[in-house]
């Protein structure tokens, strides 16, 4: 039974074996869903040189956009990135590049590439700066480009609840890019809310089987809402 | 006299239909949920993974795990359901919502859109927009109908790079309403006050101008 408990106690337990040069998937939109704590620890470590795959990269000063701080960031792989001075200046000099990618491929790479799907096509971007240099196919009189899927060293993963098997739920639109990030890495880390007992979700509710996830932990949350808008306001 | 953004809002509303799922993109598209007709039900569709967006909550309501895709807190209507990007994705890749409405810089009379990126500017990203032009059925473009220097917006070929190609059938804009067919832009309606010569003078692609073009109605 020892082999199905993936709860950690630590961070450093959480982000043992990332080093520099690899490739981060994170799950989250905007400050949304995001895995506030295991970003936390990466500043941490230290490494450098990340391929960082998420569909944003926080604002400055909380989210992924800490990572940029001491430039940990190599490379980002997202559909928008206009809420983050830094992200700016650093792209201006040339120190970070950035793959734009359409929001809905961005899911689907990651989604094709923890289900062992290499690549796909769609008619996402045919036509448009993302299509070129890419291979067109057409089906029933339609171009498609073919798109390659997005594995991870790690993926960091923010869930509601888990047990101790990895099987989680989320929250609302917390949601997001997170369980298709759950099944992409070949380190599957979920931060999470609450740590339940096994079955107290219902097995047909889980949202991310536990066989995507190598290691729970359960993390304190600011959840900052990055656009707080009333029916008053 | 030209529409204002909540008027251009008040004549994108009027094109849904009773029972249709839409997905509205950040600016004017936005202000066409405050003028949907008593008389039908539309649901509208959030891509960070939301069908059946509902109103901005109370300040008792705010959740920071319930947002929109302009990232704002937002409640769920009755009906609605909750999903992962790839769920969202799959629903308008696969051309399950009906209408979906966003604003550009440029589209040409081959219906190609330039909304993304200005080259020397800063790109900050296409979000789901290439994505939604894809794979929806019917979009609708608001934007005003020329630039602050009195340019065309409505071209025979988008100068700028493009978010998606042959795909938008409909434009509405401070001046008028038309519609995208056989490489050519049809002009269907006026704003009120505007005269065809105006429309005219500020579209640079080919116009068809079709017998007498109504004033649109609000």
């Amino acid at each position: 039974m020892a082999g199905f408990n993936k709860v950690v106690s630590s961070y450093e337990q959480a982000m043992a074996g990332l080093e520099n040069d690899m490739t981060v998937i994170a799950g989250g939109f905007g400050l949304c869903g995001i895995p506030e704590g295991l970003i936390g620890q990466i500043k941490k470590m230290g490494v450098s040189g990340l391929t960082v795959v998420s569909n944003n990269c926080g604002v400055d000063g909380f989210g992924l956009g800490i990572l940029l701080e001491d430039k940990q960031i190599k490379k980002m792989v997202a559909s928008y990135v206009g809420e983050n001075a830094l992200f700016e200046k650093q792209l201006l000099n040339g120190e970070l590049e950035v793959e734009l990618t359409p929001q809905g491929t961005l899911a689907e790479k990651m989604r094709a590439g923890g289900a062992g799907i290499p690549a796909f096509f769609t008619a996402t971007g045919y036509g448009t700066p993302v299509g070129e240099g890419k291979e067109v196919r057409e089906f029933n009189g339609r171009p498609y480009i073919m798109e390659e899927s997005i594995t991870g060293d790690f993926a960091i993963v923010k869930a509601w609840k888990a047990d101790r098997y990895g099987n989680c739920i989320y929250r609302h639109t917390a949601q997001n890019f997170n369980p298709m990030a759950a099944t992409a890495g070949k380190i599957t880390v979920v931060e999470v809310e609450e740590i339940v007992e096994p079955g107290e979700i219902p097995p047909s509710q889980i949202h991310t089987p536990g066989i995507y996830v190598d290691r729970v932990i359960k993390g304190t949350f600011e959840k900052r809402i990055e656009r707080k808008v009333t029916r008053s306001a | 006299m030209a529409l204002s953004r909540e008027q251009i809002a008040m004549r994108v509303a009027q094109e849904f239909k009773d029972g249709s799922y839409v997905n509205l993109g950040i600016g004017i598209p936005t202000l066409a949920a405050n003028y949907v007709s008593d008389d039908i039900s539309v649901m509208l569709q959030s891509e960070n993974g939301l069908l059946g967006m509902g109103r901005y909550p109370d300040e008792d309501e705010v959740d920071a795990d319930m947002i929109n895709a302009g990232k704002e807190t937002v409640t769920a209507s009755i009906g609605a359901s909750i999903f992962s990007s790839a769920e969202s994705f799959a629903m308008i890749r696969g051309g399950h919502v009906d209408f979906t409405v966003l604003g550009a810089f440029e589209v040409d009379q081959q219906g190609n859109i330039a909304s993304w990126m200005i080259p020397g500017k800063l790109v900050k990203g296409m979000g789901g927009a290439m994505d939604l032009v894809a794979g929806a059925k019917n979009i609708i473009v608001t934007m005003t109908h020329a630039d602050k220097h009195g340019n065309s917006k409505l071209l025979e070929q988008c100068k700028l790079p493009l978010t998606g190609v042959n795909c938008i059938t409909h434009i509405i804009t401070d001046l008028a309403l038309l519609e995208i067919k056989d490489s050519a832009f049809y002009l269907r309606e006026r704003a009120p006050g505007v005269t065809v010569d105006e429309i005219r003078e500020k579209t640079a692609g080919k116009l068809v101008v079709e017998g007498d073009i109504p004033e649109m109605r609000f």
